[in-house]
């Protein structure tokens, strides 16, 4: 009748090990693009792989954030709204606005430094 | 430009109350202030309303409701109830459920024959016009035409899968090539969609990208009318015996072309608004015969 303890003590080693996991997904780097003007601000950035990018629209028309491969798809974002996406993989991730596709930017990921 | 005075006095007898004018058909095209006139009611009429943005919220106008009440309180205030509305898209500022609903609810207040529209690019955001279509279209189809007011009226969506300006695609342009193949020369037509379906002003996008192709089948007509939203503002083309026209919004102005870095809602001082944001009336005078586009503000 060993087996419940070592559940026990199993459940409590994981229990302790998901919070530093929790903390560091809370620390992750974030970059924020605006949209600004009609236009993504900065159009091109390059983060770390692991990154949060938010974007936030300050225009009073709408915009979307919309992966040209259709990886991710903010929706309409109103004037305020935010949209956060992590760039989990190194990659060239380009993007637009649905309602206005000359809106034009691009995330570059590179492999994150250990 | 030169108006032919007789001609714009016999303009004027029937143009009622447009604040500007003009005359479809052979003869004039041009702009002018009119005083409230008796309308000898000398035709059929429908009426054009665009760009009522319902959920936009921003500085250059706080209360869009209240405008597109305005413009219904002016349909519904007409001597001549309309054989039909045509609203030419951006019912909606964000495609939301809610704003579909308010559209829906005040459309059906207006005192007409009946209540079209067709969707601006703000109506398809999230889901490709899904729900636009289910509320508002003509079962699965994205595009319809039908015979009202003297006229055969075909009502376009070249707001899906846009580039920089409109897009109608292949399948739209066969199935209009189909559409008109039934029509005599001088059955007048008029064309609806939401971007300009002529080059407006393409640095901002305001054409659409494949209308070329849609002009060549529209120019073996007597009269084609062309009526389109999106800019916010009225601009006029003459083309060969097709006529473009684009409407105010009910909502907020756009700048004009090339006077501001971007497009986007423009805010004017208070008290103007109204005389930026309209109505577009229009009367068919006898089959065949002239059509007369007649721009009316809020203001007024």
């Amino acid at each position: 009748m060993k087996l419940i303890p070592i559940i026990l003590i199993l459940a409590l080693v994981g229990a302790a090990s998901f919070k530093p996991l929790a903390a560091a997904a809370d620390e992750a780097p974030t970059t924020q693009v605006t949209i600004d003007g009609y236009a993504f601000k900065a159009p091109s950035i390059t983060v770390a792989a692991g990154t949060v990018v938010v974007w936030k629209n300050l225009d009073d028309d709408p915009h979307t954030v919309t992966a040209v491969d259709g990886s991710f798809d903010s929706g309409g974002l109103a004037q305020g709204d935010t949209f956060r996406h992590t760039f989990s993989k190194p990659g060239t991730y380009q993007y637009y606005c649905k309602v206005h596709p000359m809106m034009r930017g691009t995330v570059i990921v590179k492999e994150a430094s250990s | 430009m030169k108006i032919d005075r007789s001609k714009f006095l016999e303009c004027m007898a029937w143009c009622g109350t447009g604040a500007i004018y003009t005359l479809a058909g052979p003869g004039i095209v041009g702009r002018a202030l009119a005083d409230t006139m008796s309308t000898p009611l000398a035709g059929k009429t429908f009426v054009q309303i665009s760009d009522t943005h319902v959920g936009f919220h921003g500085q250059a106008n706080t209360d869009v409701i209240a405008t597109f009440q305005q413009a219904i309180d002016k349909i519904n205030a007409l001597p001549q109830r309309p054989d039909f509305v045509m609203h030419t898209g951006d019912l909606t500022h964000l495609s939301k459920a809610d704003q579909f609903d308010t559209v829906k609810q005040m459309l059906g207040t207006i005192k007409a024959g009946a209540v079209y529209a067709v969707p601006g690019e703000h109506d398809v955001i999230d889901d490709r016009g899904a729900s636009f279509f289910s509320t508002f279209g003509h079962g699965a189809a994205h595009w319809y035409s039908f015979d009202a007011a003297g006229v055969h009226a075909i009502a376009l969506t070249n707001v899906l899968d846009i580039t920089a300006g409109g897009v109608l695609g292949r399948d739209q342009l066969e199935w209009v090539r189909s559409d008109l193949a039934g029509q005599r020369a001088n059955t007048p037509i008029v064309v609806f969609a939401h971007i300009p379906l002529y080059a407006a002003y393409p640095q901002w996008g305001w054409t659409t990208d494949d209308y070329m192709e849609l002009l060549a089948m529209l120019r073996r007509f007597e009269s084609v009318t062309v009526l389109n939203g999106h800019i916010h503002q009225v601009l006029s083309k003459v083309d060969g015996k097709v006529k473009f026209f684009t409407a105010d919004s009910t909502a907020f102005p756009q700048p004009a072309p090339g006077t501001a870095p971007k497009p986007g809602p423009l805010t004017v001082p208070a008290g103007e608004l109204g005389q930026h944001l309209g109505i577009r009336n229009v009367t068919i005078v006898g089959i065949p015969g002239p059509i007369a586009v007649a721009d009316e503000t809020l203001a007024q």
